[in-house]
C-alpha cells in the first residue's frame, strides 16, 4: 500500500471522471392553445391506445399534435428522431412502458 | 517482472558499467578486480547501497534505483559493455573467464575463485516492489488520483464513493493497476469500448482499476477487455439490458485454451461460488458498466427483481468433456481460437431428468421445461441458452446425435398450436393475439436456441438461461476474440 515511500493512501478513480453539464429546463408553456405536442411511442404495447386518447383529449383543447415513434423501446431514440421532435413541437409526451 | 523498454530510460555511459550493492558477498569480493578495471579500462560503477562502494572506481549513486529498474538488473554484481547506448555484453555474477571475455582484460582476480554467483539486485527486491513499480511507471496511469484521509477506513471509503457493486472491493491503488496492466499487451491509454448508458470512452487503465476492484489476477484482463468489447456493441444493446425491468445481465461464456490456462472451472458448481476466475470476470465487467458507464440499479437500471448474477455470471464451457464444438464455433470462431460469447440472460433454472436414457424421451424432457421459458404461452420473443450437464450430454453422444440434430429435434418439439397460446386460453390473461389462435407458432426463433456443455460429471441435470428480447430490436447475442 505505500505509494511513493509514504503512508499516503491513493486510490485511483474507477469511474468515467465525467461532470455532467448543468442545462437550465425550458420555460413552462404558459398555455397548450395554438401550441404543437408531439406524442412519441416508445414501441410498448398499447402505447398507441394511451396516446390516441390523450391526442383526442389535446385536438379537443385546440392542441396541434405529431405522432413519432422510436424504432424499438429497448434502446434509446435516435439522435435524428430527438431532433425532428424538438424542432417541430413545443413539447413532447412520451407514452413510457406498457 | 518484466520491464518494457522505455523511452525514458536514463542511458548508460558507454564502455563497461557494473551494477553493486555493498551488502552483497561476491560484489565485495570483485571490488579489487572493479578497481583494476577502472585504471585498466573504461568503467562506470552503479552502485546500488553505498555511493563509496567499490573504492577506487568512478561510482554513479544509483540508490534510488533508477538506473537499475529501467536496466532490467536482476542480479549484482552484473557486468556489461556498452556501445552506443546499448548493451552488447553481459556478464552475471563473478566468472572470471565471462569477466575476462567481455572487458578484455586477462589475469582478473588471480586470488578470487574461478566462480561465485551474485545476489539479488535491490530493484527486484519484493519488498520494494510496488513503490518502485509507481516511481518508475506511475507516470503511464492518467485516472484522478483519490488520496484517502488519515482516519478514512479504506473499504468504507469506496463504498461511500458508490464504487461498489454492495460487495468488498480491492483497493485500486497505483501499484496494483500496474501490475494489472502487465496482463495485456494494449497501452493504458487505449480506448477498449464506448460505454453505456453514459456513452463514456473507456481506456485500457480504467477496465484495469475496475479489475483491480474486482479481485482479477492480470492474467484474467484480456478476457475482461473482450467481454467489455462485446458488451459495449450496438448489438448487444447494454443501455437496454441495463434499463429494461426484466431481470437480466450480460452473461459471459468463455472459450479456448485461456480457460484452462487463467483456472476457470467449467466443471462442478459451474454456475457457483468458489472459483475466483470465473466470479471476478464477471464482476469487473459489472463494475466497468457501473462506474465507467453510469449504470446503477434504480438509475438507469430500472430491473424489477434483477438476479444474483448481475453481481457475476461468468463462465468456462466444458470443451473437452462436450460431444459437441463449443459455442463460440456457433459465431464462426476457429477452433482454438479464445473467446468471449455474451449472452443477455437470467439466472439459470434446472431442468432435473434423471429417467432418460434414450435421445428422444430426452429431448422431449427438455422441450416441456424450455416451453414454460419466462411464461409457457408466451413464444418467439426470447431467446435460450440451454447448458447441457455431461450426464445429459452422453445420452446425446451415445447416440450420435450431433448438436444440429438436438436443436432441430428441440425447435420440432417446441412448436406450439396458437390456439393453447392466446390471450385467455387456459384461463390465462398472457398471451399472443388472438387472431394467431389458428396458427403454429415455434418458441425460439431461428438461432433462438443455443446449447453450451458444462457442469459437474454427477448429476442428470441441464440448465436453462432465459433471454431477453431477442434480435436486432433487443439483444443479440455477441462473440469477441479475447486478444493479449
Amino acid at each position: 500500500m505505500s505509494t511513493n515511500g509514504t503512508s499516503r493512501r491513493i486510490l485511483l478513480d474507477p469511474t468515467s471522471e465525467r461532470r455532467p453539464a448543468m442545462r437550465a429546463r425550458v420555460a413552462r408553456l404558459p398555455s397548450l392553445r395554438g401550441k404543437t405536442v408531439g406524442l412519441l411511442d416508445i414501441s410498448k404495447p398499447r402505447g398507441d391506445v394511451f396516446l390516441d386518447r390523450l391526442e383526442t383529449l389535446l385536438h379537443a383543447h385546440g392542441v396541434a399534435t405529431l405522432r413519432f415513434c422510436k424504432p424499438t423501446f429497448t434502446k434509446p431514440a435516435p439522435v435524428d428522431l430527438r431532433h425532428e421532435i424538438a424542432t417541430r413541437c413545443d413539447a413532447v409526451i412520451e407514452a413510457l412502458a406498457d | 517482472m518484466s520491464v518494457e523498454p522505455s523511452a525514458t530510460a536514463p542511458s548508460l555511459p558507454s564502455g563497461l558499467v557494473a551494477f553493486v550493492k555493498r551488502e552483497c558477498p561476491t560484489c565485495t569480493l570483485v571490488a579489487p578486480v572493479l578497481a583494476r578495471l577502472a585504471r585498466e579500462a573504461e568503467l562506470t560503477v552503479f552502485s546500488q547501497d553505498d555511493p563509496s562502494f567499490p573504492p577506487g572506481t568512478r561510482i554513479v549513486d544509483d540508490e534510488s534505483l533508477e538506473y537499475s529498474w529501467h536496466h532490467g538488473i536482476e542480479t549484482v554484481p552484473t557486468l556489461l559493455r556498452i556501445r552506443d547506448g546499448r548493451i552488447v555484453g553481459r556478464a552475471v555474477g563473478w566468472h572470471r573467464g565471462d569477466w575476462e571475455a567481455l572487458t578484455g582484460v586477462g589475469g582478473l582476480g588471480p586470488e578470487l575463485p574461478e566462480w561465485r554467483p551474485g545476489c539479488g539486485s535491490l530493484s527486484v527486491d519484493p519488498d520494494r516492489q510496488a513503490e518502485l513499480l509507481v516511481r518508475f511507471s506511475g507516470s503511464r496511469l492518467h485516472a484522478r488520483r483519490v488520496e484517502l484521509a488519515e482516519l478514512e477506513d479504506e473499504h468504507e471509503a469506496m463504498f461511500a464513493r458508490g464504487w461498489s457493486d454492495g460487495l468488498p472491493l480491492v483497493a485500486p491503488t497505483e501499484d496494483r493497476v500496474l501490475r494489472m496492466l502487465e496482463g495485456t499487451t494494449r497501452r493504458p491509454d487505449s480506448v477498449v469500448a464506448v460505454v453505456p448508458p453514459d456513452l463514456i470512452e473507456c481506456s485500457v487503465e480504467k477496465v484495469a482499476i475496475n479489475a483491480v476492484m474486482a479481485g482479477c489476477k492480470p492474467e484474467y484482463l484480456p478476457v475482461v477487455l473482450a467481454a467489455v468489447e462485446a458488451a459495449c456493441t450496438d448489438q448487444f444493446n447494454m443501455h437496454g439490458v441495463l434499463a429494461t425491468t426484466m431481470p437480466v445481465g450480460p452473461v459471459i461464456v468463455v472459450n479456448g485454451p485461456i480457460r484452462r490456462a487463467i483456472g476457470m472451472n467449467p466443471g462442478m458448481n459451474v454456475f457457483g461460488q468458489g472459483n475466483r476466475a470465473n466470479l471476478t470476470i464477471g464482476r469487473a465487467l459489472q463494475l466497468v458498466v457501473r462506474n465507467v458507464g453510469g449504470g446503477r440499479p434504480g438509475e438507469v437500471d430500472r430491473a424489477t427483481h434483477g438476479n444474483p448474477g448481475k453481481i457475476a455470471f461468468c463462465f468456462a464451457e466444458d470443451e473437452e468433456g462436450s460431444p459437441w464444438t463449443p459455442l463460440s464455433a456457433d459465431f464462426g470462431a476457429a477452433p482454438g481460437t479464445n473467446t468471449v460469447v455474451l449472452f443477455t440472460g437470467e439466472g439459470p433454472r434446472a431442468i432435473v431428468d434423471q429417467l432418460s436414457r434414450d435421445p428422444e424421451s430426452l429431448s422431449r424432457s427438455l422441450s416441456a421445461s424450455l416451453r414454460t421459458l419466462h411464461h409457457a404461452k408466451l413464444v418467439m420473443a426470447f431467446d435460450c441458452l440451454l447448458a447441457i450437464g455431461p450426464e445429459h450430454a452422453r445420452v446425446f453422444r451415445q447416440a450420435g446425435w450431433s448438436k444440429e440434430k438436438v436443436v432441430a429435434r428441440l425447435h420440432e418439439l417446441l412448436q406450439i398450436s396458437g390456439s393453447e397460446l392466446v390471450r385467455g386460453a387456459g384461463g390465462i390473461a398472457e398471451g399472443i393475439p388472438a387472431h394467431l389462435a389458428g396458427s403454429t407458432l415455434p418458441k425460439f426463433r431461428p438461432g433462438g436456441l443455443r446449447l453450451v456443455h458444462c457442469g459437474g460429471a454427477a448429476g442428470q441435470f441441464s440448465m436453462m438461461i432465459g433471454g431477453w428480447v431477442s434480435g436486432a430490436s433487443g439483444s443479440e447475442p455477441v462473440m469477441k476474440e479475447i486478444r493479449p
